[in-house]
């Protein structure tokens, strides 16, 4: 089990540097659903004897239905609409945001050496490939510049919270990770409507066209 | 309790339901009036907490549920005018949303769980990114994306800082809970790193929410482009609700004996929004955008009072309220002057207090009073702050505060006297748009509280917001 | 020491086998039946005999580039350890020296390349060197990773019996650390995605253009010079692949060589079935090796 979970969290952060490197919008959507789908192995993989087998399995579904199923088909949708297909080379260019992303990585490992956790053994890896999804989400919410990129940036943060909000699947209530993937639907939703109506206003999804407010 | 919370989601289901477009100002209208009711009942006959003790009407929850109730009555009874004005709109979402975001802003005053209030702050930027796009510009378009996008990642962020202060509650003899009083009382058991950590994200998270600079982004662009309405309730609400939810994580950091970290953060970002804020209101030519960063300089002073502690924050609470309703009146104003000329900009604005005389007067008073002025109730708050700072020996804070205060007067006097007084001949003019009652009356009214709290500070508040910053910790 | 001479011999004599499966799986790919596997035998005698011809614009650098390139790759052949036994020559922090063995190799030919004065090969050498200066990172990262796990700084004490043991305990850090060693493998060789072995068009080619000049005897030993420091790159891959399985004798050498025979499949069916890189876009690829190994260096750490 614990060999699983490893092998797990380091594919994930492997998919947040070829979500970093990547131009081609399909192949991005894909490593998100991929990250997505392996995320919500987790929960089996991490659950202890103390939580009941129906609530982890619920969750589990309902995170590989959102983020592998539903949210990479509407971000699909999104950029079908749009019709395109790449992103431009973004405000911070490819190889400088992998470096960006890998520093981040090894600072994440630093820093979780010293951060005390309640069950340690079985949450050795967790710690900093949550810290490092969410620098890599946060990275490309910043430097990309078309709107669905920063959407899939977005995602990728939220990835890394939840894996994070996995550590206390042992004593937290339901509520605050439903609510999670509640918003995340959400969220996303409201997102692509807007970005249905980006989408009629410019021909492009680009949102460095997008700075007319200017002080 | 729950009352409050469930009334207004009814009444924007039958909002969102109803075919008629006529009818459904009525039922903001309404859902206003009731939760205002409500909340006095609250306030009089002082309920348990309800759900298990998630939900209490602490001291905190006591200054700013009953702004917020006030604030919203007051918009809602502008929106009857508003939205007949704005036939050429669909004004479901509109209606529909405000209500929800009522019920949320609830929820957040009163919550004393951490997991529920964050759920309730995600639930008003989503209610509220739909409305920002009312007026269907593409300018309002880049605005919603932008405080959509911003305000979700700093949510996203926040939640990681809840995250963390769970953790921080499961270290060994910690109490395994996000609940306020639970997290109070196990103090120096919460795991410190933690703590400290969860104090960084939530800080920046809600920071966001408030507008704090640097994360500060969306405001100019949503407040600008938002309908007045709006812009009232967010900057009158919703960043009030951000400051609630900082100063209740600042009790727990106090508790766990992190409060020297926290309060640092909290007045250098408080003297930076300020600064920021000078530097961007000078040569405003949008007066709705300078509104915008007079809420970045507001809610600056609003992080400086909180973490200076003692004094200024009880001054800070005290400012709370001010500010909140000083901002209803200012947006709602803007709102007015705005739609009679059909611009934003100074060039093309001029003799607002001939043409509306009650909004443009309306809009200088608020000026003033916003930027202490006495003897509005903002220049007590401000100039207790700044006691407080003096008083704690902290004189270079306390100068920097009031060069920027100054600063501040200074640069949004320029663009508003360039609006108010003058000639409105030959400036444009759009039909059917004078004063009315429904759209002078709510921002008379708020003026008016604003100037009461200024001539005379019942007793009764005083307490209370000295209460509300004992709870926050010294 | 007769041993690892014996394993010495025998690799110089089967580098050129390599190439020829490389290509028959290729062929294969192609549904063609290709050459002979044997192939670059015949055409390295072929060429030996043939007589050379030399540009007057070129000097004694582009005679003596491809004697040193040869020279320099039999030398690192010395410290390299084929499947698991000791290498002829080890020291500590020799893998430093194989490295810019290989990397003393490839700045002969590309000398000689630039020695002709002709544009054409000067752009090969340019695009081949930059291109090399990007694996270099990725490919001490891998050797520093390997080093780390297995507590060794000779390639012998590397690749030896510590390399078993530190499978067991860090197989994911050595998992990316083998898949960069096989990107690095494919920019070091010139193959596809980095460079197209087989292409002519002077638009897309980089290694084969700084080799256009050389003619008979001097184009043989190119040619053997490619196939050898394919078959020392491909013996330490394998090595890395299959370190965990260890094995005593004969069946050491057979498992060893099966492992050499499934790194050229793996490098035909790569070539088969991806198409060369955008030029641009093979920084990214060699970066995002570097970064791969850098990851699994830091979970070494950790």
């Amino acid at each position: 089990m614990k060999a699983f979970a490893e092998m797990v969290f380091i594919l994930v952060v492997v998919i947040d540097f070829s979500l970093l490197v990547s131009s081609r919008l399909k192949a991005v959507i894909r490593a998100a659903a991929a990250q997505g789908a392996l995320l919500s192995v987790l929960p089996l993989l991490l659950s202890s004897e103390r939580v009941e087998v129906g609530h982890v399995l619920a969750l589990s579904l309902g995170a590989l239905v959102v983020k592998g199923v539903v949210i990479p088909w509407l971000l699909t949708v999104a950029i079908r609409e749009a019709r395109i297909r790449r992103e431009v080379e973004p405000i911070v260019g490819f190889i400088p945001s992998l470096i960006l992303g890998a520093v981040g990585v090894a600072l994440a490992f630093a820093l979780s050496n010293g951060m005390p956790l309640p069950t340690p053994e079985k949450h050795d890896l967790l710690v900093p490939t949550a810290l490092s999804t969410v620098w890599t989400g946060l990275l490309l919410v910043v430097s990309r510049r078309k709107a669905v990129s920063q959407v899939i940036g977005f995602l990728v943060l939220e990835n890394g919270v939840f894996v994070f909000g996995l550590l206390l699947s042992d004593f937290m209530p339901t509520m605050v990770e439903a609510g999670v993937l509640l918003d995340l639907v959400a969220a996303v939703f409201v997102m692509g409507i807007v970005m249905f109506d980006i989408n009629r206003e410019f021909s492009s999804l680009d949102t460095e066209k997008l700075s007319a407010p200017k002080d | 309790m729950l009352f409050v919370v469930l009334a207004p989601l009814a009444f924007s289901v039958l909002a969102l339901l109803d075919p008629l477009a006529a009818r459904r100002p009525r039922a903001l209208l309404a859902g206003g009036l009731t939760h205002l009711a409500g909340v006095g009942w609250l306030i009089v006959a002082a309920p348990s907490p309800a759900l298990h003790g998630w939900l209490e009407l602490d001291p905190l929850a006591k200054v700013v549920l009953p702004v917020i109730s006030l604030l919203f009555a007051a918009c809602s009874v502008y929106a009857q005018g508003y939205l007949a004005r704005r036939r050429d709109r669909d004004n479901r979402l509109f209606v529909g949303g405000l209500l929800i975001l009522l019920s949320a802003m609830t929820v957040v005053a009163t919550s004393q769980h951490l997991g529920l209030s964050w759920v309730a702050i995600e639930l008003t930027t989503l209610s509220t990114a739909p409305l920002i796009y009312f007026d269907k510009s593409a300018r309002a378009l880049e605005a919603a994306w932008k405080y959509l996008l911003v305000c979700s990642l700093g949510i996203a962020l926040a939640l990681l800082g809840t995250f963390f202060l769970a953790l921080a509650s499961a270290s060994t003899g910690g109490p395994h809970s996000l609940l306020l009083s639970d997290l109070v009382r196990a103090g120096h058991m919460l795991s410190q790193a933690w703590v400290r950590a969860g104090f960084a994200f939530l800080l920046v998270g809600y920071g966001t929410k408030m507008g704090l600079a640097p994360l500060h982004s969306w405001k100019p662009d949503a407040y600008g482009e938002a309908p007045g309405i709006l812009g009232a309730l967010l900057s009158g609400g919703v960043t009030s609700l951000g400051f609630v939810s900082l100063a209740r994580v600042v009790q727990v950091c106090s508790a766990a004996g992190e409060a020297a970290f926290a309060r640092d953060a909290l007045v250098a970002m408080g003297l930076f929004s300020m600064g920021l804020a000078s530097v961007y209101v000078i040569g405003q030519r949008d007066f709705k955008r300078m509104l915008a960063y007079s809420s970045v300089e507001h809610m600056g002073i609003l992080a400086f009072g909180l973490g200076l502690g003692g004094v200024a924050t009880s001054s800070a609470m005290f400012h709370a309220v001010n500010n909140a309703l000083t901002k209803g009146v200012l947006f709602l104003a803007a709102g007015n002057i705005h739609r009679s000329y059909g611009s934003k900009l100074v060039d093309e604005v001029r003799g607002a207090a001939r043409r509306l005389p009650v909004s443009g007067s309306l809009f200088l008073a608020g000026f003033l009073a916003i930027t202490g002025s006495p003897p509005f109730g903002p220049f007590f708050s401000e100039f207790s702050i700044l006691n407080g700072a003096l008083g704690a020996g902290r004189y270079a804070v306390g100068a920097l505060y009031l060069i920027f205060l100054s600063v501040i007067f200074v640069g949004m006097g320029a663009t508003v006297l360039k609006v108010v007084p003058g000639d409105p001949a030959g400036a444009p003019e759009v039909a059917n748009t004078r004063d009315s009652l429904a759209t002078a009356g709510p921002p008379l009214f708020l003026m008016a509280l604003v100037l009461a709290l200024g001539l005379h500070l019942p007793r009764g508040l005083k307490v209370l917001f000295d209460a509300a910053a004992a709870r926050v910790g010294t | 020491m007769a041993l690892s001479l014996f394993d010495l011999f025998l690799a110089l004599l089967l580098a050129p086998l390599l190439l020829g499966v490389v290509n028959r799986v290729k062929s294969i790919f192609a549904g063609r039946r290709g050459p002979p596997l044997w192939q670059l035998y015949a055409d390295l005698l072929r060429l030996w005999r043939k007589g050379v011809v030399y540009s007057h614009t070129t000097t004694w650098v582009f005679r003596a580039g491809p004697l040193v390139a040869v020279a320099a790759l039999l030398t690192a052949a010395l410290f390299l350890p084929f499947g698991g036994a000791p290498a002829a020559l080890s020291f500590s922090g020799d893998f430093v020296l194989f490295a810019y063995l290989l990397g003393l190799a490839r700045f002969a030919t590309a000398l000689a390349a630039l020695d002709t004065g002709s544009s054409f090969e000067g752009m090969g050498a340019a695009r081949e060197v930059t291109f090399a200066s990007m694996a270099e990172p990725a490919l001490f990262l891998c050797l520093v990773t390997l080093a780390k796990a297995t507590g060794g700084l000779s390639l012998t004490a590397i690749l030896g019996p510590a390399l078993p043991e530190a499978w067991v305990r860090f197989a994911p850090a050595l998992l990316l650390a083998a898949i960069a060693l096989f990107v690095v493998t494919l920019a070091e060789n010139s193959r596809i995605p980095v460079d197209d072995p087989n292409t002519h068009l002077e638009l897309t080619m980089i290694h084969e253009v700084m080799v256009l000049d050389h003619s008979g005897p001097d184009f043989a030993l190119i040619q053997y010079g490619t196939s050898l420091k394919l078959f020392l790159s491909g013996a330490l891959f394998a090595r890395v692949a299959l370190g965990f399985c260890e094995r005593e004798g004969l069946l050491r050498l057979a498992l060893f060589l099966g492992g050499l025979a499934g790194f050229a499949t793996l490098v035909g069916v790569v070539e088969s079935t991806m198409a060369r890189l955008r030029l641009s876009r093979v920084p990214q690829l060699l970066v995002g090796a570097s970064v791969l190994s850098a990851f699994g260096l830091v979970l070494l750490l950790r």
